[in-house]
């Protein structure tokens, strides 16, 4: 309409196409994001050496900006970044109480003043990286480590890396996603991620309680009955039940839950025999999953941990990488002008 | 404008320069690594001319360069594959063209990141002057003194072509 | 808007444009004592203290907004009756309606006399206070209504707050209609709302944000129609946003219930993927809906279901508005737009320039007993004079309004208004 309202893609690539943010898969295009899981090969190879570390992001400063805690997300950003000789700062920021005071304007001037070079940051409020990317001086990266119900785009790529080691390639593969995907930033970006790189058929698997309203606008398909949206599936991505989803008549009772919408192992022999199972962690056992089916020989749950450091480096590594382009040419055009 | 240098001749000389090497130093079981891409070409020949048993190892260097603040990320980088221990083995390190010497530089961190290697011995087909590291091959196929506007370009994998370009002014 | 003589004003070179339609050729007004006292030859030969050329100029009646944030008493950092009331003669507004959502609430007689007090004394424009329904807007305890009808209160609303429940929306409404007061009530069913704030469609979908189901505005329609039928009382509902509410009030208003609505300019223009990027200034309640719900909404102000057009203006303090969406004040900083936004709509043939026209005068003059905006010999000199193919860009330097959020910045917009009167005296431009 008349008001042209700042896309996405706009503000996460560079003039020539190249990463400089790193907010979300909506709009980035298919040889990109083959681009992040190729350089993140590399990195895996990197992670199985004796020195786990390459000098690239030697001497600069990548902040973890958490507005909400998460020990093992930032864990796998941390050590990510210090593979890539990066200096880290953990900033646990509780919203509680920074929002008596400081707004997080205040808080980002703050932190530049620092000369940081990147941010990752994870908040509660869709948009917050956006938000953060629009505010901060050019030159500094931002990474999403999760927002809101929005995005979580490296867990995503991460998964998306482990689809790729075990099936070669996307093409012709059908991929569910069971569980709360209304609350889920990770399903959204896998939504995203799936289409994008060309699988055959994504579809959401759910009560109707758990799915955001217009979900097939996403671009997948909705099967309220689990046993029929296992049916010739090639992938199976299992989302993380938050308990405090029986309050507000979301769901009746875990119990329910588990027995309709649980993954064991009964409905997952329904799946093709080579149905790879992933879950994004951490794993509720018999509320979601049946251990038998997490610590089994169709789980890739522990390879997507792996993979998440290399992602996160080639995402770090890229996004770190666009910043320097943009600033050569700035330079360039500055001494033009 | 294109010339081409007998490139077989060169692998010949390389091959005899390598053995002598091998030989005054006395090392007995090298392992061969090349750096991307034509350094790795030259490895793979050099292994079948030395008759080496071992596989040879191939090294992508994008994580090591020391311009990531001016250049940024290779795009297309690829993983770097040593199938050997480098820890305590004598290392042949081959590359196409050697120049300024900063690609060696990158080649020799990242062997290290893998092991502490006995030692190295540098090896590569063309020398091109123009130094800016005090970092000297140990054995050369030619060293060529180049005007400005030519360029070397080493063709592969099969056949290996050694192409000396003249570019526009 | 003191009582001493009024300096007179005859505009010149001007075509006359009113909901009936637009005058074929120019005629002379002429202004005395808050009146137009002369039009065409009558205007000429008369002797006037000043003079306003109109040429290229539309003159139309003075814009009325029945929904206008002023900020003031309580939020001197967003707004206050002089900068606010400034911009809305900037957009050829004669008149605004003050929402009662002020610090403190307008529900007493004492803030009802602070704003018609303030707004005599810096006012660039007539402000008619509207008073809050309830006690704090709480929704819980009635307001005194008689006492701040007296005290200059036009009618009675509860800002964006809700009733509590549908027993006090009930009473609330049988005691208004035992005085003739009209309720002017945005329709919101809270539960459903929630602590949303976006259409919950596709773009909620995709950005996970927290979304406000249409059935959360409709379900409200449908409920305040049917008391609102029931109590006999007149009700106006703010803001609507979605096609199917536009259906409820067309069929309610032939079955002969009482009811008016307005819609924001911005619903008419904007859908939800003004929010794709996250930009907070589209963080607007209601939201912004989906294209068929524009088209449903344009359509009701063509056929005149939606009779006034309404601004929303909310301005904020820059500080509201930078933080991550959620976490923003809702509201567009948008009275100085209005008119412009509209013209958009005219070029694409979405609205003609005399509906347009009409859903900023007459319709609204109607909601609040006011004389039908015309421009003849006798009619309160309330004028709004533009040049509808000028262009101006709005900025943080040009915005005159202390929001500077505007629907558009930066590119130029259509229409530009060169002059506003507001009962007979020059409110725009201002010295």
């Amino acid at each position: 309409m008349t008001a042209i309202a700042t896309s996405d893609t706009a503000l996460q690539l560079t003039r020539d196409g190249q990463l400089k943010h790193f907010l979300t898969l909506d709009g980035l295009q298919r040889p990109l994001l083959t681009d992040i899981l190729d350089t993140a090969d590399s990195f895996i190879e990197v992670g199985e050496r004796t020195i786990k570390k390459v000098p690239l992001l030697r001497g600069r400063t990548v902040v973890n900006l958490f507005f909400e805690s998460s020990t093992r997300t930032r864990s796998t950003f941390e050590l990510a970044a210090k593979r890539l000789s990066a200096d880290v700062l953990n900033l646990d920021i509780n919203t509680s109480a920074t929002s008596k005071g400081e707004s997080l304007s205040d808080t980002l001037l703050n932190l530049e003043a620092m000369a940081s070079d990147m941010f990752v940051v994870r908040h509660s409020q869709s948009g917050a990286p956006h938000f953060i990317a629009q505010s901060v001086t050019p030159g500094v990266a931002i990474v999403n480590a999760g927002d809101g119900r929005h995005a979580h785009p490296t867990q995503a790529m991460l998964d998306m890396l482990t689809i790729r080691q075990h099936k070669g390639s996307f093409e012709g593969l059908k991929v569910a996603i069971v569980g709360d995907v209304l609350h889920s930033r990770v399903a959204r970006s896998q939504i995203a991620a799936l289409n994008t790189l060309g699988v055959a058929e994504v579809r959401v698997i759910a009560p109707g309680t758990l799915l955001p309203r217009d979900v097939e606008s996403l671009g997948c398909k909705v099967q309220y009955d689990m046993r029929a949206g296992l049916k010739d599936l090639d992938v199976v991505i299992m989302l993380r039940l938050q308990r405090e989803r029986m309050q507000g008549a979301l769901l009746p009772s875990e119990r329910e839950f588990y027995r309709l919408y649980g993954l064991n192992t009964e409905k997952l022999a329904l799946a093709r025999p080579d149905c790879i199972v992933m879950h994004p962690g951490p794993i509720n056992r018999g509320v979601e999953i049946e251990s038998a089916v997490a610590d089994g020989p169709q789980s890739v749950i522990l390879n997507q941990v792996t993979n998440g450091i290399a992602v996160r480096m080639a995402v770090m590594s890229m996004a770190m990488s666009g910043q320097v382009a943009e600033r050569t040419r700035g330079q360039a055009e500055g001494e033009q002008a | 404008m294109t010339a081409l240098l007998d490139t077989d001749q060169l692998l010949n000389e390389l091959e005899a320069g390598l053995r002598e090497q091998l030989t005054s130093r006395a090392v007995t079981s090298p392992a061969l690594i090349g750096i991307r891409t034509g350094g790795v070409w030259l490895a793979d020949a050099m292994n079948k001319r030395l008759g080496l048993e071992q596989p040879f190892g191939e090294l992508d260097i994008s994580f090591y360069r020391d311009d990531f603040s001016r250049i940024g990320l290779n795009p297309r980088v690829c993983p770097s594959h040593l199938p050997f221990e480098t820890e305590d083995r004598d290392i042949i390190l081959i590359d196409d063209v050697i120049m300024s010497g900063r690609t060696i530089r990158a080649a020799m961190n990242e062997i290290f990141d893998y092991g502490r290697p006995a030692s190295i011995i540098l090896c590569t087909l063309i020398d091109l002057g123009a130094r800016e590291l005090p970092i000297q091959p140990d054995v050369v196929g030619r060293t060529l003194s180049l005007q400005s506007h030519q360029r070397v370009k080493l063709q592969g994998p099969a056949p290996l072509k050694l192409e000396l370009r003249e570019t526009g002014q | 808007m003191s009582e001493d003589r009024q300096t007179s004003i005859r505009i010149v070179n001007g075509r006359r444009l009113t909901a009936q339609g637009e005058a074929a050729g120019t005629e002379s007004l002429l202004i005395e004592n808050g009146r137009i006292a002369a039009v065409g030859e009558a205007a000429d030969r008369r002797h006037a203290d000043q003079q306003l050329d109109a040429q290229d100029c539309r003159v139309a009646p003075g814009f009325i907004d029945l929904c206008c944030y002023l900020r003031e008493p309580g939020n001197s950092q967003k707004g206050n009756i002089a900068s606010e009331t400034l911009a809305a003669a900037r957009g050829g507004f004669a008149t605004v309606c003050a929402s009662p959502e002020s610090s403190p609430v307008n529900d007493s007689t004492a803030v009802t006399h602070l704003i018609r007090d303030t707004a005599t004394a810096r006012g660039a424009v007539r402000v008619l206070p509207i008073g809050a329904a309830t006690r704090a807007l709480e929704g819980e305890l009635l307001s005194d209504m008689a006492g701040l009808s007296a005290a200059g209160c036009v009618a009675f609303s509860n800002g964006s707050a809700v009733f509590r429940n549908a027993r006090i929306l009930r009473r609330c409404m049988a005691y208004a209609q035992t005085f003739g007061y009209t309720l002017m009530l945005q329709p919101r069913n809270q539960a459903l709302s929630a602590d949303g704030f976006a259409h919950d469609g596709q773009v909620a979908a995709r950005l996970g944000l927290l979304g406000i189901p249409e059935v959360a505005e409709t379900a409200a329609v449908m409920e305040m129609l049917l008391l609102a039928e029931e109590a006999g009382v007149r009700l106006h509902l703010s803001q609507l946003s979605t096609a199917r509410s536009v259906d409820m009030v067309a069929d309610a208003q032939q079955r002969g219930v009482a009811v008016t609505a307005d819609v924001a300019m911005h619903h008419l223009v904007l859908t939800e993927n003004a929010l794709s990027g996250f930009d907070s200034r589209f963080h607007v309640l209601p939201p912004l809906r989906t294209e068929a719900d524009r088209q449903r909404l344009l359509a009701g102000v063509r056929d005149g279901v939606i009779g006034s057009i309404v601004s929303q203006h909310q301005p904020q303090d820059p500080a509201a508005k930078r933080a991550p969406l959620g976490e923003t004040g809702p509201g567009l900083s948008s009275v100085e737009s209005v008119l412009s936004l509209g013209l958009t709509l005219v070029e694409r043939d979405e609205l003609t320039l005399p509906q347009l026209i009409g859903a900023l005068t007459q319709g609204p003059a109607a909601v609040l007993d006011r004389p039908v905006a015309g421009l003849n010999e006798g009619d309160e000199a309330d004028i709004c004079i533009f040049d509808p193919r000028a262009h101006w860009v709005a900025s943080a330097e040009t915005l005159m309004s202390m929001g500077k959020h505007a629907p558009v910045t930066g590119s130029p917009l259509p229409g530009v208004i060169r002059y506003t009167l507001s009962g007979g005296r020059l409110a725009w431009p201002v010295g």
